[in-house]
């Protein structure tokens, strides 16, 4: 068990580094002079080549990777003398467009992109996962057929003409919440709840869809199991049969998936949360992508694939408790 | 009714049938079947005689499109008739059934003991968890399961074919049914697991007095335990009679197709086809 995790945790690094490596080779063989870019219009040779000097723009490409990938362990210095400017580790460099640290600039919005998927995680797996076991249980009639309509149409609807009815339904016509204003939360908590009603509705739409579709198909090939059989010829209640046998092998497939698809929206719902102007690490990340900011790109393009990779490490670790079958060492 | 004599079950007329898209066809018709306490039957057939769907109609677990008529008596009582919450109590404990998968027939998320336990647990109310415990590490015992204590907390996939159909038989045990229904319990294991198993199935007959109906479309494994058999094909009974009689004097031409079919040399059959031999074998 030991060893499965220090492989895991090995294998992850790994990965993340490759990332890393792709991330800052694509940006360092695509991109405009970012020199260029930060000396703005009124500029001199000689100023550029001080930011070129900076930023370390004149090494070879190995030399500012290492260098890079120092600065998020270690921390790193820009310049040298006194004008020097210590950067921290995690350092991602500074941002084009404002000069904030990147790193910060990620922390703070990380909240909201936490908030925004933690919100609709709830919705859609209580919708999905119960609208799944309904459909399956129901595999046939009226019900069935209503919600596999419904899960096509969940499926296929984007995202901003969802936010776009949602709004004008919800807040317009139907008035049942207010018009979204920025509050934090310990000014106004309703408000700030009632923010986020109609984001984590839109984003948990698509979501809950796939997730009625996945448990429906799996609860239905778990009824035709053996072992369900066998429950039965065991004289077992109904409920006993559904709750040990067919649940457990039929949810177990959600949880991967869940994992994946959480860690994949703590990088940030970028469509949601440009839609609905939410200042979390989507907006961030659409943002930055419109000003080519590529330091602010380059952060949250690692700190995406940082949140995946480790929802797939916690993905495993969590199967090796739920499926006796991938449990190592037994 | 009938006294002391009774017979353990007896199935008349039984029919199974599923809609087809122009009316019904029945895949079972018009069968009967007795089995005495503490008898043996054999059933045999091709694949897709009926087999299967027989054992699942006497167990009250056909598949909810199917069409059931007939009766069925056990011990006395008619099953045909009875609710589902009294049939979940025969069910189990009166009688058990083993499958011929063993493996997809076993829950992969719990342990063989969680799930030979489970039967008993709830056809006993209130038995301790110690209890019932003990009595899963004793149906291992009984199937001859090594190391009983320790395995008992191991996993389905943890075991070999063998061993998973043993577990099976453990699972059907831990109750002491009157009534034991394998089957194929053998068909998906290789030769001398097979013979292993059947050796077992004859052991725990003769220990406990239990009934039992063996399903199967080798021949060679009927002759060996049972003492009476039955002849399916298309879902009708085509012969049936003790073995002796069935094996050394074949009415039906698809018994003897079935006999000559046999896939293996076996002492024991080819002296039973031979009348005049028919002592010799061991
Ligand atoms: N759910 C079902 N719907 C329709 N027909 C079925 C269904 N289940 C079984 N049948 C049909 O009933 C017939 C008998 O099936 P059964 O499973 O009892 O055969 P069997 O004798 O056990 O065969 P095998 O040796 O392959 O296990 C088969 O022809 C099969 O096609
Ligand atoms: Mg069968």
């Amino acid at each position: 068990m030991a060893r499965y995790l220090v492989n895991r945790v090995a294998a992850m690094a790994g990965i993340l580094l490759l990332v890393c490596l792709f991330t800052y080779a694509v940006f360092f063989l695509f991109s405009p002079d970012p020199a260029v870019q930060i000396c703005g219009k009124t500029c001199t040779p000689e100023r550029i080549d001080q930011i070129r000097d900076n930023l370390g723009l004149d090494q070879p490409f190995w030399s500012q990777f290492l260098t890079f990938l120092k600065g998020i362990f270690v921390g790193r210095s820009y310049g040298d003398g006194v004008s020097a400017v210590q950067c921290s580790a995690p350092c991602l460099g500074y941002s084009f467009q404002s000069s904030q640290p990147v790193t910060d600039m990620m922390l703070q919005r990380l909240p909201v992109s936490a908030t925004v998927a933690i919100g609709a995680a709830v919705l859609w797996l209580l919708g999905g996962v119960s609208a799944g076991l309904l459909s399956a249980v129901r595999e046939g009639t009226w019900v069935d057929k209503t919600l596999t309509g419904l899960t096509l149409g969940g499926m296929s609807i984007p995202n901003y003409v969802l936010a776009l009815v949602l709004q004008y339904v919800l807040v317009v016509r139907l008035q049942w919440l207010p018009f979204p204003q920025a509050v934090p939360f310990s000014d106004d908590p309703v408000q700030w709840f009632l923010n986020f009603v109609m984001p984590w509705i839109v984003l948990a739409v698509g979501y809950a869809a796939a997730y009625t579709r996945l448990t429906r198909a799996n609860v239905i090939d778990t009824l035709q199991e053996n072992f369900l059989r066998t429950a039965r010829a065991k004289g077992l209640a109904p409920r006993l049969v559904w709750r040990r046998h067919a649940l457990r092998p039929a949810l177990t497939p959600v949880v991967t998936v869940f994992g994946m698809d959480f860690a994949g929206l703590l990088g940030g719902a970028l469509i949601t949360e440009t839609v609905f102007g939410l200042n979390g690490v989507g907006k961030l990340a659409a943002d930055s992508i419109a000003k080519n900011d590529q330091p602010v790109i380059m952060g949250v393009t690692l700190l995406a694939a940082f949140f995946v990779v480790i929802g797939n490490v916690v993905v495993d670790l969590v199967y090796t408790v739920i499926d006796p079958r991938v449990r190592v060492g037994t | 009714m009938n006294g002391p004599a009774q017979n353990l079950l007896e199935v008349s007329d039984l029919t199974v049938s599923f809609p087809t898209a122009t009316g019904h066809t029945d895949v079972v018709s018009h069968l009967d079947l007795t089995l005495e306490k503490g008898g043996a039957l054999g059933i045999v057939g091709e694949s897709g005689s009926g087999k299967s769907l027989t054992s699942l109609a006497i167990m009250g677990l056909l598949p909810g499109k199917a069409r059931r008529s007939g009766s069925i008596r056990f011990a006395g009582d008619e099953l045909t008739t009875m609710s589902e919450s009294a049939l979940r109590r025969v069910r189990g404990d009166r009688i058990a059934m083993i499958f011929q998968d063993p493996l997809s027939s076993l829950n992969p998320y719990y342990t063989v003991g969680a799930q030979i336990q489970e039967a008993y647990r709830s056809h006993r109310k209130g038995v301790s968890r110690r209890q019932a415990r003990q009595v899963s590490i004793e149906a291992m015992e009984r199937v001859h399961i090594k190391d009983a204590a320790r395995r008992v907390d191991d996993y389905p996939h943890q075991f070999s074919g063998g061993m998973r159909q043993r577990v099976m038989i453990a699972m059907a045990l831990s109750t002491e049914p009157e009534l034991l229904i394998a089957d194929e319990p053998t068909t998906a294991l290789d030769v001398t697991v097979q013979a292993q198993i059947l050796e077992l199935l004859e052991e725990i007959r003769r220990e406990t007095g239990s009934g039992l109906i063996l399903i199967t479309h080798d021949l060679a494994v009927v002759s060996e335990i049972t003492d009476h058999i039955v002849v399916m094909r298309y879902g009708e009974c085509v012969e049936r009679g003790p073995v002796e009689a069935v094996f050394s004097d074949p009415q039906h031409a698809y018994t003897r197709d079935l006999l000559d079919a046999v896939p293996r040399i076996d002492d024991d059959i080819a002296a039973l086809r031979t009348p005049g031999r028919a002592g010799e074998a061991t």
